[in-house]
């Protein structure tokens, strides 16, 4: 099984670790891993906004460069919903709806694809609240949304219960929406960053140090405000977690911006972890 | 009819922005009936097949609507009803008006009615010099401060209970510095019995229309429909063609789910059938359509019709509850007012459907299972279509587009990121929204080496099914 690794832009701008992290895990879980680095972007953010024609070329452009390939996985379930559910800017031929169907988020990926429960080399004893996004979700179901009537499930809780030392906290709207919502975070910005504030304050109240989730869009929207309200909330993607790093920059010789404290100092399980890091 | 284009961002923020008071309030008022309503749907073992059911009642409703309408109106006139049609929100402002002039009514008292606010009744009434007074309380607030309902069952949710207390003073001679909820609730009933006494006629809407039986049904929480209906020898109920279900057994789902969605109760406290006049008065009633017809023949939006105007989706939605819901400017607020609202008027609400995070929460309460939130991106489809997109969206997503699909634009632009923080991510493409990003929040940490560069560099021998 080769798989094609989807690295969204702003992991690939903003947070590399992520991405690494991501290779990195699907590689100890025995996959074979490729980067196509014609890569681009999903055609989401056009799509989003309704405009479909700038987003057909955007989309052909994905599909073009996943076509060969059994399986593509992202660290993002936003962009994983989209291109399932919401590709539909290209004609649908049978090549697109191939890419469509093969396309997976990490966690789905592990669960679902790979079947595998155990991260014997994974530790992080650190109290962390889960942010699965909306599209996580509700477009993905990788966790029982709390309006629907039936039974929970939470297969990024599955996955993060098997991590030593980790402590899961719940919040008091699990699944409430953190406002990124991409451009409505600038669009609708009073509204998204309300919502923000909120999410972070549920998370903090219960006393979780870590928000982690499946989509580092919501994080960097939330980290954007914690920072800015100068708390100590944290901020981490799944893949960081499950492959025990790399939890901060490939290259270490960047300063550090106020912005970016990630877990850099944080005692315990930084340093264990560290020896992930390139 | 295409007025200035509402700008429902800017007034969320205006909401926002009033005081510590007004927002957290709000939403924590709302989000406590979602949580209710959770308590008490799961109290339902068949909750979801409920959901489904009552989804599909409503579309078998929809399909035949021409049917159970004329069975409807069969049904009513043999109990004595006088039933009238109406086309527009015209025709059934001036039905109203004749009836109430050929009984020479000059003071009717009227229950909550979406539709009757949807057609700008009080005000063509007032201009006739008829005058027209809310029974239900929030409805009765929100008229004695000229403002439309806030949100379709709680209509002044938005309010605290200084802003009432003040209102009240003004209004009906209260303390201003009481807000105690029984005192002002006392004070406002004793100023509103002889309203109610004094008026010559009674006007209702309707929850549902009982096609077999020819009889509606009222849902209230204070009995006020019921008061109305009792006492003046004349009642005129106006249905939205909407309203109909075929039977009386059809109704049971509804009700069962009707007050769980909205405010997480079992039941309202009233639910009044009315089939006919009383003893010596006088039952009209105006099937209405304003819009309807037009909407069931819209194949990708005419699904919003299976409403039952349970307000379910407004107090989950939380962009709905920072924002209330005078911030979508228009008589529907709200996710149902999202989708609702532009076929009314498209310009005036094209930007109505960005007001929305697109979380999809709205589809997953929604009682008959309406996909909101596919409706609402099938919205911004039709503005983007119909060249709505504000010139903001546009200059950004251009933009976009042309780096986002070819790859050497966009390595070239987002190594340009680093140094000048100004391409990625998309939405900071544009100079202007990336103020808006910076307002609450400090800059995404731009990484010096992206992972595109990092992996070039570590796996640049590895052999790829794309080369
Ligand atoms: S759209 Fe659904 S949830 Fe919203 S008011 Fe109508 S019935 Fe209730």
């Amino acid at each position: 099984m080769t798989v094609g690794l989807f690295i969204p832009c702003y992991i690939d701008a903003v947070y590399p670790e992520v991405a690494i992290a991501t290779l990195q895990l699907l590689e100890k879980l025995h996959v074979k891993v490729e980067y196509p680095a014609a890569q681009i972007c999903c055609g989401q953010p056009m799509a989003n906004e309704g405009d479909q024609v700038d987003s057909a070329p955007v989309e052909q452009h994905f599909v073009e460069t996943f076509r060969n390939y059994e399986y593509i996985v992202a660290p993002s379930a936003s962009c994983v919903s989209h291109v399932r559910l919401y590709m539909d800017a290209i004609r649908q031929t049978p090549e697109v709806q191939q890419v469509r169907r093969s396309t997976f988020e990490l966690v789905e990926f592990i669960t679902d694809i790979l079947k595998i429960t155990e991260f014997p080399w994974a530790e992080f004893p650190h109290s962390i609240a889960i942010h699965n996004s909306c599209s996580a979700i509700r477009s993905l179901h990788i966790a029982q949304s709390t309006e629907v009537m039936s039974t929970p499930f939470d297969k990024t809780a599955a996955l993060l219960r098997k991590v030593k030392g980790l402590k899961l906290v719940t919040m008091d709207r699990p699944d409430e929406c953190c406002g990124f919502g991409g451009t409505f975070c600038v669009t609708d910005e009073a509204v998204s960053a309300s919502m923000g504030k909120d999410k972070n304050a549920d998370i903090t109240r219960h006393g979780a140090q870590f928000a982690a989730s499946t989509d580092m869009s919501c994080l960097m929207h939330l980290q954007g405000i914690a920072r800015r309200e100068k708390t100590d909330l944290e901020f981490i993607h799944v893949a960081q977690i499950l492959n025990g790093g790399p939890y901060s920059r490939p290259n270490n010789s960047l300063t550090k911006e106020p912005g970016n404290s990630n877990i850099d100092g944080q005692p315990s399980a930084n340093s264990k972890n560290k020896s992930h890091v390139l | 009819m295409s007025f200035n284009i509402v700008h429902p961002e800017k007034l969320a923020a205006e909401f926002l922005n009033k005081d510590k008071q007004h927002e957290p309030q709000h939403d924590e008022h709302l989000w406590t009936s979602r949580v209710k309503r959770d308590k008490e749907a799961a109290s339902i073992p068949e909750w979801e097949e409920f959901r489904e059911l009552a989804s599909r009642i409503k579309q078998h409703t929809l399909t035949h609507l021409d049917q159970y309408l004329e069975q409807f109106e069969i049904n009513a006139v043999k109990h004595g009803a006088v039933v009238h049609w109406a086309r527009t929100a015209e025709e059934h402002n001036q039905i109203v008006l004749d009836i109430l002039r050929q009984h020479s009514v000059k003071d009717v008292i009227k229950s909550k009615s979406m539709l009757q606010e949807e057609c700008g009744m009080i005000p063509f009434l007032e201009k006739h010099g008829i005058s027209v007074t809310e029974s239900d309380l929030g409805e009765r607030i929100q008229q004695l401060d000229k403002e439309q309902p806030s949100h379709i069952v709680v209509p002044a949710v938005h309010k605290t209970k200084e802003d009432i207390a003040r209102l009240f003073a003004r209004h009906i001679g209260t303390d201003p510095n009481n807000t105690d909820a029984h005192y002002l609730n006392d004070s406002m009933r004793k100023h509103a019995r002889p309203l109610f006494l004094k008026a010559q006629a009674a006007m209702t809407g309707a929850n549902f229309a009982i096609a077999e039986t020819g009889s509606f049904v009222v849902c209230t929480n204070e009995g006020n429909a019921d008061i109305g209906a009792s006492l003046p020898p004349l009642h005129i109920a106006s249905i939205g063609i909407e309203k109909l279900i075929p039977t009386t057994e059809d109704l049971a789902i509804f009700i069962r789910m009707l007050s769980r969605s909205a405010l997480g109760s079992k039941i309202t406290q009233y639910t009044s059938h009315f089939s006919g006049p009383r003893k010596n008065s006088e039952l009209h009633i105006i099937l209405t359509d304003n819009g309807r017809s037009k909407r069931l023949g819209m194949p990708e939006f005419w699904e919003s019709l299976k409403c039952i105007r349970c307000g379910a989706c407004m107090n989950t939605c939380p962009v709905f509850r920072r924002s209330s819901g005078l911030s979508y400017g228009a008589v529907y607020g709200g996710p149902i007012g999202i989708i609702l609202d532009p076929t009314i008027d498209e310009k005036k609400y094209s930007e109505l459907p960005y007001h929305s995070s697109l979380c999809g929460s709205c589809t997953e309460v929604c009682p008959v299972k309406i996909d909101i939130s596919g409706q609402i991106r099938q919205w911004r489809r039709v503005m983007a279509d119909h060249k709505r997109l504000s010139l903001i969206r546009r200059l950004a997503f251009k933009a976009g587009a042309a780096v986002l699909s070819r790859p050497k634009l966009f390595r070239a632009a987002e190594a340009g990121a680093y140094g000048s923080i100004k391409l990625l991510p998309h939405f900071l493409i544009y100079n202007n929204l990336f103020n808006a990003w910076g307002k609450h929040r400090e800059m995404p940490p731009f990484a010096k080496e992206t992972f595109h560069d990092w992996y070039q560099k570590n796996h640049e021998n590895d052999e790829h099914i794309q080369d």
